[in-house]
């Protein structure tokens, strides 16, 4: 596993208290993971602090899924 | 119309002293103090760097273990204030043995908890990070973190409460008026039972510097926390700044009879008044705290002497306790001699918003158990009254009716009356 992914995997783990086992590549953070549209606010931010990138709120909106976020974050970072 | 009977059937209980409503107060009968150093934030810089706050741990001994109360992942996401709420409103809940089981049971519970000021800590430092890091960084769980109505909206969303959803923001009459006014919803029929109170988490670095600066807190016994709330003392200046909940489940009497919940006491009397004087300071005639004292008593419909027992406001402040003091000796008269009035601020400190729920909760102890819980530090009173303001040690007397008291800035006065259930 990349580094990004395991910077992220730890985020979404942190931040939605869930086991690490459960975030697989298709996980949707909203429908597998427990999350409410809030939480994936927060999440889009923590993603940007640690990475010290922006993700416009258009973008944003395409990350659905643990793969989606890993796929964005590494394009962009 | 007829009055619909209110009674009180459950209790919660995070203060200074413990968490849990038993072990507050078996500590509070026996004169011990909840005030110490601040531990919170470094307070080292402050005029007062002494509070009450709630002692933290793993959950054993009367300690606050926040795990108990709320999953990690929810806690990141609220105040302390939401966090005392509701660990005060499980237990409360818990210890009424109520649970709607159908729809139509759910719209008839309702929630009513207040704050005096809501986040504050967390108004605070979501400003430093919008300061030094942008908008962009600001939590989405800031706002709903920090309402106080919040309180009142996760209880529901926890338990499916769908019946009133309310909140009170009166500054230290909170707690007071949310039971009151929970009590009159019942009272007109628009729930059966009400899940009431208030919480407070202002110790914080804001809480304190602005207090401070009202000048309202005590700054002369940084070195001896636990002697610096000390109500009608006459070494007294100011008072000590307390965090926590206060909840009480509230039920029309017939439907706590109906299911044969255990009844602590009645809800017979509610009273509100305005002083129209000034932000901070009470009126010097206390006319405001009198007025509100009369009205509840005229809704009880009983007599000044019917009284036996009187939670004080008495917040160890120079001005507020003697004119309080003043207020209740002219309501009860004669009777006044035979009256014990304590300030449990003396040992809980002053929770503001949590303040008047703490207070009816230990006045419905009081009634329980026959003991009027004592007014720590009263060495030397600095004004002569014929009532017994039980000092230093817990008073075990006949208690049939009690009258709890609490005024806040703004001028805004409510008191209680409860009855011991026969």
């Amino acid at each position: 596993m990349s580094d990004i992914a395991e910077r992220v995997k730890k985020i979404v783990v942190e931040h939605l208290s869930v086991d690490e086992s459960k975030v697989t590549d298709n996980a949707s953070f909203i429908d597998d993971l427990g999350a409410d549209s809030l939480d994936t606010v927060e999440l889009v931010m923590a993603f940007e602090e640690e990475f010290g990138i922006e993700i416009p709120d258009d973008a944003a909106e395409t990350i659905q899924t643990y793969g989606d976020a890993v796929k964005f974050i590494t394009a962009n970072s | 119309m007829t009055k619909r009977r209110v009674v009180i059937t459950g209790l919660g209980l995070v203060t200074p002293l413990a968490c849990g409503v038993e072990e507050t107060w078996k500590r509070l009968v026996a004169g011990q103090s909840g005030a110490g150093k601040i531990t919170r934030f470094d307070a080292s810089h402050l005029a007062c760097d002494i509070a009450c706050e709630v002692p933290r741990g793993d959950g054993t001994g009367g300690t606050f273990n926040a795990d108990d109360w709320m999953a990690p992942k929810e806690q990141r996401k609220v105040d302390d204030f939401i966090l005392f709420a509701m660990a005060a409103a499980q237990q409360a809940i818990e210890d009424s043995g109520w649970m709607p089981e159908d729809e139509a049971e759910r719209e008839r519970t309702g929630v009513i908890i207040g704050s005096g000021i809501g986040g504050l800590d967390n108004i605070a430092q979501t400003a430093i990070t919008l300061k030094e890091k942008g908008p962009r960084r600001v939590s989405p769980f800031f706002i709903p973190g920090s309402l106080i109505n919040l309180c009142s909206g996760q209880v529901s969303i926890r338990y499916g409460f769908k019946g009133p959803n309310h909140s009170v923001v009166t500054a230290c009459s909170t707690g007071a008026h949310a039971i009151g006014d929970g009590a009159r919803m019942i009272g007109y029929g628009d729930a059966d039972v009400m899940i009431a109170g208030g919480a407070e988490a202002a110790i914080c670095e804001i809480g304190i510097a602005g207090f401070a600066a009202c000048k309202a807190l005590s700054t002369g016994f940084n070195d001896t926390p636990e002697k610096a709330s000390r109500p009608y003392d006459r070494d007294r200046d100011g008072f000590v700044m307390g965090e926590g909940a206060g909840i009480v489940v509230l039920e029309e009497y017939e439907h706590a009879k109906a299911r044969g919940a255990k009844i602590y006491a009645e809800v017979i009397g509610y009273g509100l008044s305005g002083d129209a004087y000034h932000i901070t300071s009470p009126a010097p005639d206390g006319n405001g705290g009198y007025r509100a004292m009369a009205a509840a008593l005229r809704d009880a419909g009983i007599a000044p002497a019917d009284v036996d027992y009187v939670n004080a406001h008495g917040t160890s402040t120079p001005l507020g306790d003697e004119i309080e003091l003043g207020a209740v000796a002219r309501l009860l008269g004669n009777a006044a001699s035979k009256v014990t009035m304590s300030s449990t601020k003396s040992a809980t400190g002053h929770l503001l918003g949590a303040a008047g729920a703490i207070e009816a909760i230990f006045c419905v102890l009081a009634l329980r158990d026959q003991v009027a819980p004592p007014t720590l530090n009263l060495d030397n009173p600095s004004v002569e009254t014929p009532i017994d303001l039980a000092p230093k040690a817990a008073v075990e007397r006949e208690i049939d009716i009690a009258l709890s008291n609490s005024f806040g800035f703004g001028g805004t006065n409510a008191s209680l009356v409860l009855r011991r259930m026969a």
